[in-house]
């Protein structure tokens, strides 16, 4: 692999020369586990393994990743019903996830919630939200949270372009406002909530265009875009851990499945589809890295290979994993 | 408007596509009725219910929303005080919680605190229930939480024949309905009549006649009631089964009328035991002139004191199942208890 440095590549944006080889690779390594991860659980899906429902992220990995790279271990997100990719972004091991979505005691949730609910933690991950607008009030108060405690960290509220049409979103981004909270509000629009495109449900071209009526920066990035993601990103959480307050930051982006195994895409055109598809985060970065010679293609496909590996590691524990007993069902309703 | 001729064609439908039906007749008589909620136009609705009825009504009166169920509850409420006769559909009756500020404080109590001047002659269509996996925040059974308020309407019906003319009742109703439809029914069969017809509101049905023991039971608990009083059967007892299908207001009469014959009482419901429907249903019983005819204690089956868990094995433990219902009654009438 060639060690170059900013000078000896000229051409570089610098959103990408912000970043070093190890953020790179690690950015590739968790947007290719994110992929492979959710295609393999819709496998086991397909096959029976897994009950329930489940909404895949796969085409917005860009944005899960490139906003959590921003933050530190200690940070907070709160995620939502498309969370797999927050989930791992924040640093879970894919096989605690699968082992929950198999309903098994190993997993993220002991077999309680399931992707849906999935939730990490340990490592800051306040979980992910079956009610949509849920995560947006939990966030500020999070950050009121750090605040009081007089702490160092910032909140991410990831939340969807659909979300940002209950109440909560007016009532959260208000009250992070003129409390000045450390939290950035992360919109993943990805133009639909469902099968209502964010043109129909909203009065506003984009969902930013809102921050105004709460006094905070609004800022549009290309959700594809891991290196653009990361910059606006970095810029927002610095901000917030300075005490200067909240901001909203829009990730335009799409998702190339269907909302859930029920959708049919009656909603949307095939053509649109694959536009978008051609647009894949993960090919974006490694064609963009092999180009600016920043990291080789074999490099790149090692890490694919690693992750390939992984996953094929979490199919086997989560199947292997021993499932709860009825007799402890009444555990945890209270602490 | 329409009026009951249920001996004409019946079909077996769905109970989605008796719902839907019943939509479609009740706008072609009405104008004023109209439909609204989360993808219910093109994409059919979350459990493909509203189907077609776009294509038929157009989006001005099948309205797809933006997320936003507190401000959908109160555009209806808007509506129906102002002579529409809206029909909100919420994905997941989950997400009545959002808007029960618009259904409790306002709708409920309108009419009253105006001094009768008013009403809000709205209708609330959702899935509730478990048993598909979609965990604690999709699966609750909440019709004890909004039949606890005077002024509202709760119905829970069990049969597609049900779901259709309790529907159409509803739209007939000058009050806010509530309608719990039970998303492991929507695909079930059974006959409907063609023509528009009504179940009565507060009206119980006895989907078995029995002498041994009454099971008296809301929602899809009726189905699998009446699965297990056959099994009972084939070992010699004879159970009735009352299918409440309105929670409130409830059918006192027709519950006292069975007790007294049966001497037992076994009552099955899906939501919380605890606080809720079976409590009422239990206490309704005890002061009544049935209490004298017990043979037994009142026995209560219902949903496990939990939130509803994903994986599939402890989803089935939380609430009761064919099983339990045919344990209990069993062990009502043999043992004296459950
Ligand atoms: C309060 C609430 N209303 C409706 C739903 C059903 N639902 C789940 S996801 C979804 C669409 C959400 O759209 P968006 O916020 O844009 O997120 P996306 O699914 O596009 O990631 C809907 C309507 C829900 N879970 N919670
Ligand atoms: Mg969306």
């Amino acid at each position: 692999m060639a060690k170059a440095s900013l000078a000896a590549i000229p051409n570089q944006r610098p959103e990408l020369a912000q970043l070093s080889d190890d953020q790179l690779k690690d950015a590739f390594y968790r947007m290719s586990l994110i992929r492979r991860f959710e295609e393999e659980a819709e496998q086991c899906y397909m096959k029976g393994l897994i009950h329930g429902t489940m909404h895949l992220s796969i085409g917005q990995e860009a944005s899960a990743v490139g906003t959590c790279m921003a933050l530190t271990p200690s940070d907070y997100i709160t995620s939502t019903h498309r969370g797999h990719g927050h989930c791992i972004g924040k640093g879970a091991d894919p096989k605690f996830m699968l082992a929950e979505f198999f309903g098994k005691r190993t997993g993220y949730c002991r077999g309680r919630g399931g992707s849906m609910h999935i939730a990490d933690i340990e490592a800051g991950n306040l979980g992910a939200n079956g009610i949509v607008g849920g995560g947006l009030p939990i966030a500020a108060g999070a950050a009121l949270s750090i605040k009081m405690r007089k702490a160092d960290e910032v909140v991410i509220c990831f939340f969807g372009d659909g979300a940002s049409n209950e109440g909560a979103f007016h009532e959260a981004l208000n009250m992070a406002s003129i409390w000045k909270l450390p939290v950035v509000f992360v919109c993943e629009n990805n133009q639909y909530g469902m099968s209502m495109a964010f043109s129909r449900a909203s009065s506003v071209a984009n969902v930013a265009d809102r921050a105004v009526a709460y006094s905070m920066p609004g800022v549009i990035v290309d959700g594809n875009d891991l290196p653009g993601v990361h910059s606006v990103m970095a810029q927002a959480v610095a901000r917030a851990r300075a005490g200067e307050g909240p901001s909203l930051v829009e990730c335009k982006t799409y998702r190339t499945r269907g909302h859930s195994r029920s959708d049919r895409n009656l909603y949307r055109t095939k053509e649109e589809i694959e536009e978008w598809k051609a647009r894949c985060p993960i090919e974006r970065l490694k064609a963009e890295l092999t180009a600016t010679g920043r990291i080789g293609a074999d490099v790149l496909d090692a890490i694919t290979a690693r992750v390939n590996d992984e996953i094929a590691a979490a199919v086997v524990f989560a199947q292997e994993s021993e499932a709860p007993d009825p007799s402890q069902l009444a555990e945890d309703v209270y602490a | 408007m329409l009026d009951v001729a249920p001996q004409t064609e019946v079909r077996e439908l769905t109970y989605a596509e008796a719902i839907r039906e019943a939509m479609a007749q009740a706008m072609e008589a009405d104008p004023r009725v109209f439909t609204f909620g989360e993808d219910i136009g093109t994409y059919g609705g979350a459990f493909g219910v509203t189907g077609d009825l776009i294509h038929r009504f157009g989006a001005e009166r099948v309205i797809d929303t933006p997320i936003s169920e507190l401000g959908m509850a109160g555009v209806a409420v808007g509506a129906a005080l102002t002579g529409m006769r809206p029909v909100l559909e919420f994905q997941f009756s989950d997400f009545s919680l959002l808007a029960s500020e618009q259904i409790i404080n306002q709708a409920a109590k309108i009419r009253f605190m105006f001094g009768g001047k008013a009403s809000v002659p709205l209708v609330i269509r959702m899935p509730g229930g478990s048993g598909t996996g979609a965990a604690a925040q999709h699966s609750q059974s909440l019709e004890a939480i909004f039949a606890h308020i005077p002024g509202l309407i709760v119905l829970q019906p069990s049969t597609p024949h049900d779901a259709k003319g309790l529907l159409l009742s509803a739209l007939d109703n000058p009050n806010p309905v509530l309608i719990f439809e039970h998303k492991l029914l929507y695909k079930v069969k059974g006959p409907v009549p063609a023509q528009a017809y009504r179940v009565p509101i507060g009206q119980a049905a006895i989907r078995r006649e029995g002498g041994d023991v009454s099971i008296i039971t809301t929602g899809i608990m009726a189905v699998r009631a009446t699965a297990a009083a056959e099994r009972l059967a084939a070992e010699g007892i004879d159970a009735e089964v009352i299918d409440l299908r309105t929670i409130r207001p409830m059918d006192v009469p027709a519950i006292v009328k069975s007790v007294k014959k049966t001497s037992r009482a076994l009552i099955v419901y899906e939501s919380v035991k605890t606080l809720g429907v079976g409590a009422e249903i239990s206490a309704a019983i005890a002061e009544s002139e049935a209490f004298d005819y017990l043979d037994a204690p009142i026995a209560r089956l219902g949903g496990k004191e939990v939130p509803l868990p994903y994986n599939p094995v402890l989803e089935k433990a939380s609430v009761p199942q064919e099983d339990d219902i045919f344990n209990a009654a069993r062990a009502l009438v043999r043992e004296g208890h459950i």
